[in-house]
């Protein structure tokens, strides 16, 4: 029984690792970004190339990920998101083609590979990542087995949660960004630098997805088209957690990571995802602004 | 969502178009007697991982034909086309080889999916179709030339030799959820029973799912002593990937795969493989003289030094040599005229000896069974003595003395009473 709840939590903790920035981005400006799974991606060809070019250890990986992705993401808002506030479906057609425009980049080695030249770590096949020895396999912790390298995402998918949550509750930026999520107009009429607060807010949400991407490029496989289906979970997450609440995020990642391994465990996985889908249609249509949400203006 | 994607993909092929282009099409000599043949990959999109190497492969047996003199004296010239990974593409660009360009012959696809969708084409244009890829046989088509493996040549060794020689007695047998694997499930449920073995669960997996928590913690507590894998594509690496991570290891509880070829391998790391098991006709490590050349012709061709070969790329290769043969021996390059003269015909291929069966256009093969080793390459542990006969419907009875595909097409009747 232990093991099908640290299933769930493991489940849910992905889920929330890929969530977490979407729900920023998202939940603080109004932003649907589609890119959010290229940008798991780019964290997981980080860690590939890190590891090629710069002899970079999987740990090490993490914040150079977040980096580059915050970077990118930082870009992304400066070139396309910024011209797009307030018109949410542009936002989602906007990102969707920079999503294509990252994978392809990607895929087609920056181009070089029309030129016959080949980077490697890019290229439309599968990559290898290196995990350490010691992340793989089973620690006996109260008698139980427990797979580490799992053990290892709750702990940093933990850590990112509070740390976000730190940045938004106990900080000064938080609590323009919270303002902005209120009302952008008058929180600028306060004074506060509108601009510059979406520009760092949607970098730190890629950042958190680069995180991501080096943690999902240890056990599954990386390749152009991983984020793909990514972005789908996440936006499932945040929809049914509630547009704009941290703790809705949590609490919906939490609750489908849970039923998901649940239902997997007593009938199978094809079911269980069935379900999944099913229990977040049931949630939108009985409370459509998700389990918890504010009213915003 | 697949809107936006076809036109990412149409992109993504005239790029792909633009690099081969220069390379591949032998345009300036002899241009009026040329033989053309279509071959037909995805150049783009997910499954450009492995069907860009079929292309590749394709394009090398055609190269070295028209070195050593090409076809009748004749030279063979290309049109390659891209499937994109979509089924729908796949039967535009055959309808576009078949009426458009009226070739006889293509070369093509890696899923069963690609091979359904073209097939109605290649039957109503009497045109024939070269399929190189291992798939769950059910499948008697006039127009068809398959030269992969069919689920009696990946097990008829293969579960025999497990409980045999691992003594293993109860399988747990998971896979990807598509007719691949469920047809493969059908035929080792039938083995097992002979061999006096029995399977413990039959579960499945979303095909390109990765999630394998739920599922390994199954096989952990489900008692069994060995796991039949039909896993395909990107899942595999996640799923051998989680195995371990759960403390699982091959010395006790094997993974023995039907899919899982180096390509998987080199993806996840070979310390996540090392002591699984995989069956297929042809491996990389195959220790000949002419698998080792082929290997060796094959990077130079792609001119990437760490190129890895495959089973559906070996069967891509050979599979133009037995296509060459049979023009010349029917002495022209119709569909009726290859038909008649692929039959029986010969070919000592990379793996060892090929033959197309006279009845049912499918290939002998030799079974192999590899065990993986720490340098990403497969340890060859038991071979068939010699190649074995094709048997597509296996798994509703077929026998060597009763063949449910013959010459007239699939008798219909054998099929309902099993």
């Amino acid at each position: 029984m232990l093991d099908v709840i640290f299933i769930g939590l493991s489940l849910g903790s992905i889920l929330l690792l890929v969530a977490l920035g979407l729900a920023i981005t998202y939940g603080a400006m109004g932003v649907i970004n589609m890119a959010h799974g290229e940008m798991v991606m780019v964290g997981a060809y980080t860690t590939v190339m890190g590891a090629l070019w710069l002899n970079l250890g999987f740990l090490a990986s993490l914040p150079l990920a977040f980096v580059v992705t915050a970077l990118l993401g930082w870009a992304i808002e400066r070139v396309v998101v910024r011209r797009l506030y307030g018109r949410l479906l542009d936002t989602l057609l906007a990102t969707w083609g920079v999503a294509i425009l990252v994978q392809q980049a990607v895929r087609l080695e920056f181009g070089m590979s029309f030129f016959g030249l080949h980077i490697q770590g890019l290229g439309p096949g599968l990559q290898n990542v290196k995990v350490p020895e010691w992340m793989t396999g089973v620690a006996g912790i109260f008698g139980n087995q427990v797979n580490i390298y799992r053990l290892f995402i709750i702990l940093v998918t933990l850590v990112l949660t509070l740390v976000t949550w730190l940045l938004m509750y106990r900080s000064e930026i938080g609590i323009q960004v919270r303002a902005i999520m209120r009302n952008p107009r008058m929180a600028a009429a306060c004074g506060i630098d509108v601009q510059r607060i979406n520009g760092l807010t949607f970098a730190y949400g890629s950042g958190l997805a680069g995180v991501a991407g080096v943690m999902m490029s240890g056990f599954k496989t990386v390749f152009p088209d991983m984020g793909t289906s990514m972005v789908v979970d996440g936006f499932m997450v945040v929809v049914v957690g509630g547009v704009g609440s941290l703790f809705g995020s949590v609490l919906s990642a939490g609750l489908l990571g849970q039923v998901n391994g649940g239902v997997a465990s007593f009938t199978n996985d094809i079911l269980a995802r069935a379900v999944v889908f099913g229990l977040v249609i049931l949630i939108i249509i009985v409370k459509p602004t998700g389990l918890f949400s504010f009213k915003g203006r | 969502m697949s809107l936006d994607r076809r036109s990412l993909l149409k992109a993504g092929a005239m790029g792909a178009a633009a690099i081969t282009a220069p390379s591949f099409f032998t345009r300036s000599a002899a241009a009026a007697e040329t033989i053309k043949v279509g071959v037909l990959f995805s150049l783009t999109g997910g499954l450009s991982i492995i069907e860009k190497s079929l292309a590749d492969a394709t394009m090398m047996a055609i190269a070295e034909i028209n070195a050593a003199g090409g076809v009748m004296g004749r030279k063979v010239e290309a049109v390659l086309e891209d499937g994109a990974s979509d089924p729908k593409t796949y039967n535009e660009k055959a309808s576009k080889l078949i009426v458009g360009d009226k070739l006889a012959t293509v070369f093509g696809s890696y899923t069963s999916a690609s091979r359904k969708a073209v097939l109605p084409v290649f039957e109503k244009h009497n045109a024939m179709y070269f399929y190189p890829t291992y798939y769950e046989g059910f499948e008697c088509s006039r127009n068809v030339v398959y030269t992969g493996a069919v689920p009696n040549q990946q097990l008829s060794n293969f579960i025999p030799w497990i409980v045999k020689n691992l003594g293993k007695k109860k399988f747990f047998i998971v896979g990807s959820n598509y007719i691949y694997p469920r047809e493969m499930a059908k035929v080792c449920k039938i083995l097992m029973k002979q061999n006096g073995a029995e399977f413990v669960a039959d579960e499945y997996l979303e095909l390109g799912h990765s999630e394998w928590g739920s599922m390994v913690n199954k096989i952990k507590n489900s008692g069994c002593d060995a796991v039949l894998s039909n896993v395909v594509g990107d899942s595999v690496v996640a799923f051998y990937r989680e195995f371990k991570n759960q403390g699982l290891t091959h010395d006790k509880l094997p993974i023995c795969a039907t899919v899982t070829s180096e390509i998987e391998i080199a993806a996840m790391g070979a310390e996540y493989a090392v002591g699984s098991y995989t069956s297929f006709p042809y491996f990389m490590a195959i220790d000949s003289e002419r698998n080792k050349s082929f290997v060796e012709r094959y990077r130079a061709f792609v001119k990437d030094p760490k190129a890895v070969t495959h089973h559906a790329l070996e069967s891509s290769y050979f599979q133009v040599f037995l296509w060459k043969q049979a023009v010349e021996k029917a002495g022209a390059a119709t569909a009726d005229a290859i038909r008649d003269g692929v039959r029986g015909q010969e070919f000592d291929a990379p793996n060892g000896h090929v033959t197309v069966d006279k009845e049912n256009l499918h290939t002998y093969l030799t079974p192999r069974i590899a065990q993986w080793q720490a340098d990403g390459q497969a340890k060859i542990v038991d071979a068939y003595p010699q190649p074995v006969e094709p048997l597509p419907y296996v798994a509703y009875g077929e026998t060597s003395s009763n063949l449910f595909c013959t010459p007239k097409g699939l008798d219909a009747s054998k099929l309902k009473k099993s």
